[in-house]
């Protein structure tokens, strides 16, 4: 095995698309969880095009109509297009997640490294700071952080970061830890490079690999804190189409069972398209897995 | 050696809290409110006396250092405040809710452990067979369900369209619960020798118990399954294996090895359990922290989400505090560490 791979190495590498889709064949879950995402991303950007109806225009002549050919996925209390808000909804939670991942993998790999790098006084200040957070269930420090800042997304987007970012932090701290006495790293200070550049230059790429993991897992599970936040009544605010309120909607409503079972769908799908990249990635990037 | 090290752990664990007890301290003073109005709530800030007292109490005049250190010096005589919605003070109202909470998350480590292990066992002994991929599949699809929408489904499912599970709550609305000693319902009406209650209570237990176990159950299930794996490739299983003991014996020299993991899991099964909480309580009127925090969160009142917060955290260390002495005890190895 490891003797065909180092002749590959030799042999002229086949052209990328050809490359790309061997990939694929070889990690189908990553293909599978890509797809779905993708849809989902598609949605977000074409939501006018394919919601039939304008997400919040009440018919109060449909309302908690069961599917059907007019409503596919039925309306809520209001005569609302579920299906068009179950589609606009993605606008909100994609987005919202994408941007609490981006924060909290900034915030974290910065403060993960500099701690992981120069040890100290710095690194304790960090890394007890990541601790506390952490000493906390997530859900619960975000619930009780959005209490606080109030209902609303950019609150409910500021609590998830703050739950997020130490897990980054610890993660990239204790890569460094691993990457920083690896003999290139040593190699490079004996040749006299900055501390700076050895750190972004030589051992930040090479501390990559779980982070990626780690953020794909982490785009789902943002999406469902969100959307847990806004089921509890504290993230997004009705009328807009945000899937947790849209379920807490249907909570009472047993018999009107497509008020949740439709934006349920939706946060699952999502969720489970996130595991499978997440896990396809690993399989890809990680060879020792 | 084991007294040293559980010390030296215990000591990590205080500035922990100290920690815990800043961080939702700050909470408080970052938002753009009056704690006076916090403390005292909207209503009371008419009645110049208890607005007085309150002052006093929470040393509100005073810088805000000083405010921290009476706070804390609070918190640590148990004085939460009040709460605004019950009146009573938190710390009545925590013990009245924690129990529920505490049951719900006992039975569901209870199911996950029960089906975990076993199913990890096959699944890591058949690695790449068919029982292994249906629990990947099975530990996939739970990873992803949203558990406050789960429920929600079943309560449709089981509750309403087939009448086979009861319905939101822990007894039947008709049931009489067994005279409170541990506040565990099930636990209660065992003492009682109320047995309708004792069904009752348990079949109440389920629907909630599926859902929040599930992602223990996914949790427990991989790892048993790697660590087992791990071990079957080990000398001694070949060695045992070669003396001709029978293959049920050799797993259990093999799984032997692999609890020893499984205990640490426990730590982060736990605060799975209490995140998962407050996801499924609310669905299943479930009288717990969960509940009585998102119903405080919903409600500002601020006292009682500071207390059921503060309250869950020191759950969640105590447990990590006593996996990790578990661990030291179990594994020689980590005391030196």
């Amino acid at each position: 095995m490891s003797a065909a791979s180092s002749v590959g190495a030799i042999r002229r590498e086949a052209p990328l698309s050809r490359r790309i889709l061997k990939h694929l064949r070889k990690y189908p879950s990553l293909w599978i969880g890509l797809t779905i995402l993708v849809a989902f991303l598609l949605m977000t950007l074409f939501a006018d095009v394919i919601a039939p109806t304008d997400p919040l225009a009440q018919n109060l002549r449909d309302r908690l109509d069961a599917p059907s050919a007019a409503h596919p996925f039925g309306a809520d209390e209001l005569g609302r297009d579920i299906y068009s808000r179950v589609v606009h909804g993605a606008r909100i939670s994609l987005p919202a997640s994408f941007v609490v991942v981006i924060i909290s993998v900034v915030v974290g790999v910065l403060l993960g490294a500099v701690a992981g790098f120069f040890g100290g006084a710095l690194d304790a200040a960090i890394m007890r700071t990541a601790d506390v957070t952490l000493a906390f269930p997530s859900v619960v420090l975000a619930l009780a952080i959005s209490a606080f800042l109030g209902p609303g997304l950019t609150n409910a987007i500021i609590a998830a970061s703050v739950v997020l970012w130490p897990e980054y932090a610890r993660l990239m701290r204790s890569q460094i830890l691993v990457v920083r006495a690896q003999e290139y790293v040593v190699a490079a200070r004996a040749l006299g490079a900055r501390e700076a550049s050895i750190l972004f230059r030589h051992v930040l790429p090479n501390a990559w690999t779980p982070l990626i993991v780690k953020a794909a897992l982490d785009v789902g599970g943002i999406i469902l804190l969100v959307s847990a936040l806004s089921f509890l009544g504290l993230g997004v605010q009705p009328p807009t189409p945000e899937w947790g309120a849209m379920i807490a909607l249907g909570r009472t409503k047993f018999f009107q069972w497509w008020l949740a079972t439709f934006p349920g769908l939706a946060i699952l799908l999502v969720i489970l398209a996130c595991n499978l990249i997440s896990e396809g990635l690993r399989n890809w990037l990680d060879p020792h897995y | 050696m084991i007294l040293q090290f559980f010390l030296r752990r215990l000591l990590f664990a205080i500035p922990m809290m100290f920690g815990i007890s800043l961080v939702l301290f700050l909470l408080y003073n970052i938002v753009q409110v009056d704690p006076l109005v916090m403390i005292v709530g909207e209503r009371a800030m008419d009645n110049p006396e208890i607005v007085a007292a309150a002052v006093q109490k929470w040393g509100l005049d005073r810088p805000v250092w000083e405010q921290y250190l009476t706070y804390a010096g609070n918190m640590l005589h148990g004085d939460f405040g009040s709460s605004f919605l019950t009146k009573r003070p938190v710390l009545e109202d925590l013990q009245l809710f924690l129990p529920a909470t505490l049951e719900l998350a006992l039975s569901s480590l209870v199911f996950a452990i029960a089906i975990g292990i076993p199913l990890g066992v096959i699944a890591g002994v058949r690695a790449g067979g068919l029982i292994d991929r249906a629990a990947w599949g099975l530990s996939l699809l739970n990873a992803s369900l949203p558990p406050f929408w789960t429920g929600l489904i079943f309560l449709t499912i089981f509750y309403y369209f087939l009448g086979i599970a009861p319905g939101p709550g822990r007894l039947d609305p008709r049931m009489a619960f067994p005279p409170r000693v541990t506040g565990l319902v099930t636990l209660d009406a065992a003492f009682a020798g109320d047995w309708a209650a004792f069904a009752n209570a348990l079949h109440h237990l389920m629907l909630p118990t599926l859902i929040l176990g599930g992602f223990t159950l996914a949790l427990v299930l991989r790892v048993v399954r790697a660590s087992m794996i791990e071990e079957m490739r080990r000398e001694y299983v070949r060695t045992a294996r070669s003396k001709g003991l029978p293959p049920r014996a050799v797993v259990v020299h093999a799984l032997r090895n692999t609890l020893i993991p499984l205990v640490t899991l426990l730590g982060l099964a736990f605060a799975g359990l209490l995140s998962g909480a407050v996801m499924t309580e609310t669905v299943f009127d479930w009288p717990g922290l969960g509940t009585y925090l998102v119903r405080a969160a919903a409600n500002l009142d601020y006292p009682a989400i500071q207390g059921g917060t503060l309250l869950i955290a020191l759950i969640y260390i105590v447990t990590n505090l006593i996996v990790d002495f578990l661990y030291g005890v179990l594994d020689p190895r980590v005391r030196l560490a």
